[in-house]
């Protein structure tokens, strides 16, 4: 069962991810990494069941504070090119989700696979890098850098981010001309999200709307597979929010995917074409929005009276 | 402040290196003029007080730009709250005085020519930061400088202690203690302190090894002529050579590492590490190699300052000097590479050495005016006299503990009303290129270049 | 899943803190190393010492008494910083300076005291200039000793308060870091203002010996205890349980307590925050002046670098107690005394401060919350 099945196992795991070739020594690691009895199952399972174009799995993750649970086996995938949202009243572990997804936390148990890869308790940085960036509840701007280098920091594989290639004659002018390329899509970008007249301004000044649209536009810039967006629209004033949501479907029509935490549930319902809602660290329902509008259990739990 | 700042000539603000210059000027002309009338106050020859005066103030502030641009790099860039500089500076100078000390000499050392020593002594400094790094990667900032602080003085005491003196050489002798590592033998000296690599970097400049180079023949007579003695001319050499070249490499090599996507980064981990992190940087390869770095050009500043010396002892590393370096960064401008210059010179000639200044031109001038300030010997004999002017006698006699009390008030003074110091709130971008420069395009109707892009909405501007 | 748990935890621990491992067992290996050399039992293996060797009971003994001795001054100054430390947030630097201020004060009154009281025939100004060598002991002069705790406690708390007023308080809303640099220039400030009065001159205050002494037998010898250390000792402990009573039966304590754990919510509550600061400045200045006299009454001598020379070791004890804990702070400060001395044991006397130091550090990287555990104040 162990010794001959796991690389076979873990062979299709790897090849369901659309871009990403299988590397070997990784899929040894992660194999190893969890244990091989429910490894095999959960893999297995999911090779079968589920079709390509899944980037982001997460399964039975578990998060523990002290004696606190907050996120407790919660499941859930998310599908190539679509709008997901996460919904949950306060409490529920969304943010903790995410934490756990983007590695800020470490997970106690349970595997977030992205693009068929085993990323559990990969460091934020490492995550980033394979294309899976994320955006901040409370925007999380750099103050004191103006919305330029906001933008400029973010491109992946930047030369000039090698010490000696910025400092070094020879080697400068590489970099030079790797960020003349970056600062034509960095205006690009701005302009696309309507804030390039504020692109000298400190990051610091700019009202609580334009720092979130500033903060997309910035993990736009790593040129990411896929976006996760921890409340985009808390704190925004409406005209910003429709403005932000055109841009969001705008990219979403170009093939980027979204998973959204939100608060207002009317915005997710109507946005999103996939829900899913968490209730005390568990996946409590997922569906469309129709879907989940009619569940009992979400109601119970959650809607209550609002609907 | 800001009233200073308004009061200065247009002309010295319109580029950074005519204010660095500007401030140059003016440094020279106050020195000259006070030391000048020292000078004749004193009947002493004017020309040379007034060349050695200014070759001590130059290298003064030659030496403190040279530290607060090293200090930046950890401090202003990268908000690395680091307090042991001395700590690194020391390492720097025993590494290379030790590197470069004769295998027969007490304490002994390898016996390397002083280049390698001054380059192994970076190294090893640099190495020694890259372990002190270490802390720095999970540390808040308060946590950092108070690790850092104990490096220091750690390095400071095991440099001071004994043990690893190297002075006792007899091998059966009680207090044998030459350090021995694979084979190479060596000590620090102790408390007794060690010979550096050099006691007059410029001598070789101008003396050969059989009487006065070219240099020196057509130099040493001149200089002569108007009164100034040989030492002076090295002294003024060794200065201008240090503010010169090795603050204008320093700060064309933190232009460079600040204005770079390198230094992008390293802002970025100031601001906010995890947002650095969630975009994909790894943050503490940055910061050990920042750290390693910092620390290298510590090293560096501590062999050409305390290494020029011809001879150091481990007090000269106390915290103290951490703190001067500190007091000339924040006065300067935290983050900014000219503010560094410009804090280093400014602490150098008006905070550190000024108030000495003021004393003797205190001096001098009741001198002329009524045979000088009475001098009572204590503080409780000053008091006891009741009388104000012998108050002031006893602050001008003690004016070297004076400049504390003042330096400190200036610290308060800066962190109450302007924590910015001169020139830190100004907007130095981090990038290679101008990044205001727009994409020339036919218009800014901009769908992006995106290929499906829809058209973007004319929806109401941001606040 | 259970396996999995287990795998990564003991993982985590091996490949992640594989120093903490060393360390527990380097202490354990100095542990059973001490106890060989006290019993005078050597295992050598293959020509190498492995433990033991040779160590007077009496040896230990002292240096077990001297490092109660640093220890409890070290947490006597260490409560006041850990206080300021957890409810103004910020590492004072400072806090050295306001030992070597009570030290200064409190012997200065002590001198006075002894000076009217002893009717000496030494010009005043000596006196004023602490320059008469060894004139205040605890059995010739008592009464200048107690006068000499209390002057120190009452100037180092009255400068404490003054320094807050003009420095500290405009300062309320900066960050932990501005504060703390600007700390670095009171320390100088107050240091040199001291020294502007009383110059840089060392000066021997009291005798070391020849006071009376009660010897406490060990085995192999006697651990003696002199006069002024009793009298250290008893002050010490005696305001340790003050601070103890203070904290536990007031409201004062009570709302210094809930704001040290939690300023916001403090705030919210409505505790009068600038009355708890102010109270907590006036406790852990008092503490550390009286710390700063009761260190000279020992060791004899009183220089101006005294409490800058023990800021270190005050910080390390804090940070081993745990910031914010005001036990802590007391606990931190007897091990770090007491570790700074037992480690003669292994080292030579140069590397005291140094061994405190390291331990300081190691326990700043692998255990930030303080030896013992993350329960802040109290």
């Amino acid at each position: 069962m162990s010794g001959d099945g796991q690389p076979a196992d873990a062979e299709p795991a790897a090849t369901a991810g659309p871009a990403e070739a299988n590397i070997p020594d990784d899929a040894d690691v992660d194999v190893e990494d969890i244990d091989p009895e429910a490894a095999d199952s959960s893999v297995e399972e999911d090779a079968k069941t589920v079709p390509a174009g899944l980037p982001l799995r997460v399964q039975n993750l578990r998060k523990q504070f002290g004696g606190i649970t907050a996120v407790d086996g919660a499941s859930f995938e998310v599908e190539e090119g679509s709008l997901t949202g996460l919904i949950g009243p306060n409490g529920a572990g969304k943010s903790t989700t995410f934490n756990c997804i983007t590695g800020v936390h470490q997970a106690d148990g349970g595997t977030v696979l992205f693009q068929g890869e085993d990323i559990t308790g990969r460091k934020p940085h490492e995550i980033a890098n394979r294309g899976l960036v994320r955006t901040f509840q409370i925007a999380r701007e750099l103050e004191a850098m103006t919305v330029l280098e906001n933008l400029m920091l973010a491109p992946r594989g930047q030369v000039g981010e090698r010490m000696l290639h910025s400092i070094l004659p020879g080697l400068r002018g590489d970099v030079v001309a790797q960020e003349t390329e970056l600062r034509d899509r960095v205006w690009e970008t701005l302009e696309f999200f309507e804030i390039d007249h504020l692109a000298e301004e400190y990051a610091g000044n700019l009202s609580g709307g334009q720092r979130k649209l500033l903060e997309l536009a910035r993990a736009l810039m790593v040129e990411p597979d896929m976006l996760l967006l921890d409340e985009p629209f808390a704190g925004v004033n409406p005209s910003l929010e429709e403005k932000l949501l055109d841009r969001i479907h705008d990219l979403r029509e170009q093939g980027y995917t979204f998973l959204l935490v939100e608060h207002d549930m009317d915005l997710i319902m109507e946005n999103c074409e996939h829900v899913i809602v968490m209730h005390q660290g568990k996946v409590l329902a997922e569906g469309s929005a129709e879907d989940i509008r009619n569940n009992d259990q979400v109601i119970d739990a959650y809607l209550g009276d609002e609907i | 402040m800001s009233r200073v700042w308004n009061a200065v000539p247009d002309f010295f603000k319109q580029s950074d290196l005519r204010m660095v210059g500007g401030l140059l000027l003016l440094v020279y002309v106050v020195y000259a003029l006070v030391n000048g009338f020292f000078a004749i106050v004193n009947n002493a020859g004017a020309v040379n007080a007034v060349v050695n005066s200014l070759a001590s103030i130059t290298f003064l502030m030659a030496v403190y730009a040279m530290m607060a641009l090293a200090l930046n790099l950890h401090w202003g860039y990268t908000g690395l709250f680091n307090i042991g500089i001395a700590g690194f500076m020391a390492v720097g100078v025993y590494a290379s005085a030790i590197l470069v000390a004769p295998p027969s000499g007490s304490p002994p050392g390898l016996g390397l020519p002083v280049p390698v020593a001054i380059v192994g002594g970076v190294l090893i400094a640099a190495i020694i930061g890259g372990i002190a790094a270490l802390p720095a990667l999970q540390l808040e900032a308060d946590y950092l400088a108070i690790v850092t602080v104990g490096f220091s003085e750690i390095i400071r005491l095991t440099l001071q202690a004994s043990h690893f003196a190297g002075t006792v050489q007899n091998p059966s002798a009680s207090g044998y203690n030459v350090v021995s590592i694979f084979g190479v033998e060596f000590g620090t000296g102790g408390g007794q302190g060690i010979t550096t690599i050099s006691n007059s970097p410029m001598e070789f400049l101008f003396e050969g090894e059989s009487g006065p180079t070219v240099l020196g023949q057509a130099v040493y007579p001149a200089a002569d002529a108007i009164g100034i003695p040989e030492p002076v001319v090295l002294d003024l050499a060794y200065a201008f050579f240090l503010l010169l070249v090795v603050v204008s490499l320093y700060y064309v090599l933190l232009l460079r590492i600040g204005n770079s996507p390198f230094g992008r980064v390293l802002k970025a981990i100031r601001e906010d590490d995890l947002v650095a992190r969630s975009l994909g940087k790894d943050t503490r390869g940055f910061k050990i190699k920042v750290f390693m770095v910092g620390c290298g050009l510590m090293g560096l500043g501590g062999i050409l300052w305390q290494g020029s010396f011809g001879f150091v002892n481990p007090n000269t590393f106390r915290p103290i000097l951490t703190f001067y370096i500190f007091t000339a960064l924040i006065v300067g401008g935290a983050g900014s590479n000219t503010g560094s210059v410009v804090g280093g010179a400014v602490f150098a000639a008006f905070l550190f050495e000024g108030p000495k200044l003021a004393a003797r031109l205190i001096d001098a001038v009741a001198q002329l005016l009524f045979g000088g300030l009475p001098a009572p010997n204590n503080f409780y004999a000053a008091v006891v006299t009741l009388n104000p002017i012998a108050w002031l006698g006893y602050l001008v006699e003690n004016v070297a503990s004076l400049k504390f009390v003042f330096l400190g008030a200036v610290i308060v003074y800066l962190m109450q009303n302007r924590s910015d110091g001169l020139l830190g709130d100004r907007k130095e971008i981090a990038s290679s290129v101008d990044l205001s420069q727009r994409p020339e395009r036919p218009s800014a109707a901009a769908d992006g270049g995106e290929p499906s892009d829809t058209a973007p909405s004319q929806g109401g501007e941001g606040s | 899943m259970g396996v999995t748990e287990a795998y990564r935890e003991g993982r985590d621990l091996v490949v992640e803190r594989p120093a903490v491992w060393l360390l527990v067992l380097a202490t354990l290996y100095l542990a059973v190393d001490l106890a060989g050399k006290l019993a005078g039992v050597t295992l050598t293996v293959g020509g190498t010492q492995l433990v033991g060797g040779d160590l007077a009971v009496s040896t230990f003994g002292r240096f077990m008494k001297d490092g109660l001795i640093v220890g409890l001054v070290v947490g006597l100054a260490g409560v006041g910083l850990s206080m300021t430390y957890s409810i103004l947030n910020f590492a004072n630097f400072a806090h050295g300076d306001y030992l070597t201020t009570g030290a200064f004060s409190g012997w200065l009154a002590a001198y006075v005291t002894a000076f009217v009281t002893l009717n000496a025939n030494v010009p005043f100004g000596e006196i004023f200039l602490l320059n008469e060598p060894a004139l205040v002991s605890i059995v010739s002069t008592p009464l200048a000793v107690v006068v000499g705790v209390v002057v120190s406690a009452v100037v180092t708390i009255g400068s404490v308060l003054l320094l807050d007023r003009i420095v500290y308080r405009p300062m309320r809303d900066k960050g932990g870091i501005s504060l703390l640099i600007a700390s670095l220039g009171v320390a100088l400030a107050l240091r040199y203002v001291i020294v502007i009065v009383f110059s840089t001159n060392t000066r021997g205050l009291t005798r070391t010996s020849g006071v009376p002494a009660l010897d406490i037998p060990a085995i192999d010898g006697v651990v003696p205890l002199d006069a002024h250390e009793v009298t250290l000792v008893l002050f010490a402990v005696g305001l340790m349980l003050g601070v103890h009573l203070l904290l536990q039966r007031t409201k004062l304590g009570k709302a210094m307590r809930a704001m040290a754990d939690n300023k916001d919510l403090a705030q919210v509550t409505g505790i009068p925050t600038e009355r708890v600061v102010r109270a907590t400045w006036i406790i852990g200045g008092g503490l550390a002046g009286v710390a700063g006299f009761l260190i000279v009454l020992e060791r004899g001598t009183l220089n101006f670098n005294l409490g800058f020379r023990l800021l270190l070791l005050i910080f390390a004890g804090v940070i081993l107690g745990g910031i914010g804990s005001v036990y802590g702070a007391m606990g931190g400060g007897i091990i770090i005394g007491v570790v700074s001395r037992l480690s003669l044991v292994w080292i030579p006397s140069d590397f005291a401060r140094v061994a405190a130091f390291l331990v300081m550090i190691v326990v700043l990287l692998y255990r930030p919350e303080g030896l013992f555990g993350g329960v802040t104040t109290a």
